[in-house]
């Protein structure tokens, strides 16, 4: 049925602005950019485990387009469709694979994140000054995958269909 | 305990090691003699980290360079986020700063004692 398709589509993607507008208001690091819990993966880990790939890419990339239409700018844009990009294309092969759980996932797709953000830096700047982040993003990327997988389990789980 | 969750605390467990390998690899250690500063991958400028001095770097926005007391740091910058500042003083070689928006990116290099005090691009 489209149109119930469509508004909870919808429906998903406003969450996910409103996460990622509220995540923007609180930094959590004040030298490190790309320190964040990315609670906007919530809505994409619902997506993938309940609605399936296709929906989970829809949504995050029209998520990274309007977030960064709304208070961001071109730059940011390129920065978040990497890190989405990235983060998707591993979750969807480590969910198919079958493998792993929601957690696994979750991290990969934290992680995978804020390599992609990484990657870009290093080839704007034509530098790997950017990879010195790397330790540090990489553990807050792993707790805040494990919280935000922790969360998305107990929704996939309970919400109703 | 089911073997996906079992693979998770695996990948977990890998990317923390991950980490701290990482870590201990790129820890800068050394103390440097100069900065480098680059403006999206092309060397701008080279200064010594000796005598203090206030560098204005305005090629993609405005950063202010202000080398002090053998370190380095940037102290203002009209780019959006300020990163570059918040990031603070650098001073052993292989640290940087960086400034995204800006493509600049200042980095302390080591080693022998400087030539020349600096030059300007």
């Amino acid at each position: 049925m489209r149109s119930k398709r469509l508004a909870r589509y919808g429906l998903l993607l406003a969450l996910a602005l409103v996460f990622s507008y509220l995540e923007s208001q609180i930094p959590l690091s004040m030298a490190v950019p790309g320190v964040k819990l990315g609670v906007a993966n919530i809505v994409v880990m619902f997506a993938l485990y309940r609605l399936g790939g296709r929906a989970a890419c829809l949504l995050s990339l029209l998520r990274v387009a309007l977030v960064s239409a709304t208070f961001g700018n071109a730059f940011s844009f390129w920065y978040s469709l990497a890190g989405a990009g990235l983060s998707l294309a591993v979750m969807l092969s480590m969910k198919r694979s079958g493998w792993f759980g929601c957690g696994g996932v979750s991290v990969a797709g934290g992680v995978c994140h804020n390599l992609g953000q990484i990657a870009v830096a290093m080839a704007v700047l034509h530098s790997t000054a950017a990879a010195a982040y790397l330790p540090v993003l990489l553990c807050s990327g792993v707790v805040a995958g494990v919280c935000i997988g922790l969360v998305s389990a107990v929704l996939i789980r309970r919400i109703p269909a | 305990m089911d073997r996906q969750k079992r693979r998770d605390l695996v990948l977990i467990a890998l990317l923390l090691a991950l980490a701290g390998l990482l870590w201990l690899i790129l820890r800068p250690s050394r103390a440097g003699a100069w900065v480098v500063v680059r403006v999206d991958g092309e060397e701008w400028g080279r200064y010594a980290l000796d005598p203090d001095r206030t560098v204005v770097i305005e090629e993609k926005g405005r950063n202010v360079l202000t080398i002090q007391h053998g370190s380095a740091a940037i102290t203002q910058a009209d780019c959006g986020d300020h990163t570059c500042i918040r990031t603070g003083q650098i001073s052993r070689s292989g640290e940087t700063i960086i400034c995204l928006p800006h493509g600049l990116v200042v980095q302390v290099v080591g080693g022998a004692e400087p030539e020349v005090d600096g030059t300007v691009g």
